[in-house]
């Protein structure tokens, strides 16, 4: 088997896995929600794989759910945080001065604290899902901006881009017929490699009480209950959950350096 | 000199920019300051008395006014005063940053300290199976919730083998003073280690890259036919050279180590700055949540700036940039 054919597998196994799980939680969803009373915190058994927690909940269902929930989030916040970037990308093609502004823009993002900073943008928005959602997105995007940027930048003295430019053509119909089909690949992967820490930053914000409404059946808000119970020896409701979310994290990181590998074979080698 | 001035006036004007998006940002926000602050008490406090409050924190004031109110005093050294610890920014800072310097620096430290020792042994041995355990532990432990790795370390070491303390920075019921030295280490010990773990991943993985670069070069390959071992080679070589990108990395590391210690003091109930984010941020303590945004955007831009600067010094192509 060649490295292309490997990079495929991968791909297709964690697409699989990831696709596995989505559709699991719309099955679930009953389970993970209903209370059983006679069923309360359960070490893990047979009946009940990853254990109940306090109000009899099955931890498998929950956990899924919890995922299916991270997946929507994570699918929205990367996806509109690749918008931004792609958009930032292109303002640095104007020219000068809008590179300039643009470079200082994306400088001042990265100076704080990734976490402060989704704070921050929780606090402002007032939490809950769509705050959580907009606060990724906003701020997971100058990196991919970075690697955009650059290769924007070479091709944009390629020489058919060159010639466009002698035709007469204008800048945008440069930007939106030449320049961005070549981003194409690289904001796909992009996506597919900010996919982890849109999912790992909205866990954290949703753990510290930032994020995701307390109601709402999230990997987050389970740790964070976890912990409440920690003292109690009750290790299955903390490990299953962040388990689950560490192979989501990695199902994912293996699909995008699987895409990487595809689309340029001579950057992914080492 | 004309440089360094160039860079201080960037970062000047990047902080007054970072303060002024903050505090629109707080002002933004729907959480009401006096509301959040009173909490449950909300009950017993009737209209009046709240716009007391507010007017007596200034609230009820423009949101320019307030906002160069804010920086005239933070320009005179003056940092307001926390509304949920009530007692001056200056002073609940200044009780924290010890706490946060001791877990927070350490493991920064450490994480570069390892995570550069782990990178030079795994590129030595590149190819084996000592090279495969750090690559997989690298790649396993970026992909790790920081918080969930702090929740089983504190379930294995303080609930299940009861050798560590399961919270706090010493002892509860013991003021804070006659803390001895001991049991700081004793509570500080589980914290450390789960921002170590942490930190350490991506320092090894760039290092790694960058000396097996090194050790694939033609200078290497001459010292090898000249007889030196591979010991000598790595030693002499290529620490040498993959050691200021491992700085550079480790400068640029900073945030994600402050990112992670918020989660962290959160699980370990550590009483540093990134708990007292997270309460400022709960409580709608604006005053409190601005001064720790500043000090924060100061050193991570510090650090980037650094690492931006090594960078130059490293690959002089990057320079223009």
């Amino acid at each position: 088997m060649n490295g292309r054919q490997s990079a495929l597998l991968t791909a297709g196994l964690a697409a699989t896995l990831i696709a596995g799980v989505a559709l699991s939680a719309r099955l679930l969803v009953e389970a993970g929600t209903s209370a059983d009373f006679t069923a309360r915190n359960l070490a893990p058994a047979l009946s009940h794989p990853f254990g109940t927690d306090q109000m009899g909940r099955d931890m498998l269902a929950r956990s899924v759910t919890g995922l299916a929930l991270s997946l929507r989030v994570g699918l929205m916040a990367a996806g509109l945080s690749v918008l931004l970037a792609t958009f930032m990308a292109m303002v640095s093609g104007l020219g000068r001065q809008a590179d300039r502004v643009a470079g200082f823009v994306t400088d001042a993002m990265l100076a704080m604290p990734h976490l402060m900073l989704l704070i921050l943008l929780s606090f402002s928005l007032g939490g809950g899902t769509t705050a959580v959602i907009i606060a990724v997105a906003i701020s997971h995007w100058p990196r991919l901006s970075r690697l955009l940027r650059a290769e924007l930048l070479q091709v944009s003295v390629a020489p058919y881009v060159e010639t466009s430019r002698a035709l007469g053509r204008s800048r945008l119909f440069i930007l939106r017929r030449h320049i961005l089909p070549h981003l194409a690949p690289q904001m796909l992967v992009g996506f597919l490699l900010m996919f982890p820490h849109a999912i790992l930053h909205e866990a954290g914000l949703t753990f510290l009480g930032f994020g995701l409404e307390p109601s709402r059946p999230a990997i987050g808000v389970m740790l964070s209950d976890a912990m409440r119970h920690i003292s109690a020896g009750r290790w299955w409701l903390a490990f299953f959950p962040g388990a689950m979310l560490l192979c989501m994290v990695l199902a994912f990181e293996a699909m995008g350096s699987a895409a990487r590998r595809l689309i340029s074979p001579r950057e992914a080698q080492c | 000199m004309a440089g360094v001035l160039r860079h201080l006036a960037r970062q000047a004007l990047l902080l007054a920019l970072v303060a002024l998006a903050v505090f629109l940002l707080m002002k933004a926000s729907p959480v009401d300051p006096v509301d959040a602050y009173l909490g449950p008490a909300i009950a017993h406090v009737g209209p009046e008395q709240k716009a007391q409050i507010a007017a007596a924190w200034g609230l009820d004031r423009p949101t320019h006014e307030q906002f160069l109110a804010w920086a005239g005093h933070v320009l005179r050294g003056d940092l307001g005063q926390s509304t949920s610890y009530n007692a001056p920014v200056a002073q609940v800072m200044a009780d924290r940053i010890k706490a946060s310097l001791a877990l927070t620096g350490l493991a920064w430290l450490l994480s570069g300290i390892f995570g550069f020792a782990l990178g030079c042994w795994a590129a030595a041995q590149a190819g084996t199976w000592v090279d495969r355990t750090i690559r997989v532990y690298c790649y396993l432990l970026a992909a790790t919730p920081t918080f969930w790795l702090a929740l089983l370390l504190m379930m294995a070491f303080s609930v299940g083998l009861g050798w560590t303390p399961i919270c706090c920075a010493g002892p509860i019921g013991v003021p804070p003073g006659q803390v001895s030295l001991w049991q700081k280490l004793h509570h500080l010990i589980l914290p450390l280690v789960a921002l170590t773990l942490f930190g350490v991943a991506q320092i090894a993985l760039h290092t790694r890259v960058k000396l097996i670069e090194v050790l694939q070069s033609d200078y290497v390959l001459l010292a090898r036919a000249q007889g030196a071992t591979a010991w000598d080679i790595v030693i002499h070589h290529g620490i040498r050279n993959a050691a200021l990108p491992a700085l550079t990395v480790t400068m640029a590391s900073v945030g994600e180590i402050f990112g992670g210690s918020i989660l962290a003091e959160q699980v370990f109930a550590w009483p540093g700055l990134g708990r007292a984010t997270v309460e400022a941020g709960m409580k709608g303590d604006l005053p409190l949540l601005l001064a720790i945004a500043l000090l924060t955007t100061l050193i991570v831009s510090t650090g980037n700036r650094i690492a931006d600067l090594l960078q130059a010094r490293v690959d002089p192509r990057m320079g223009g940039a």
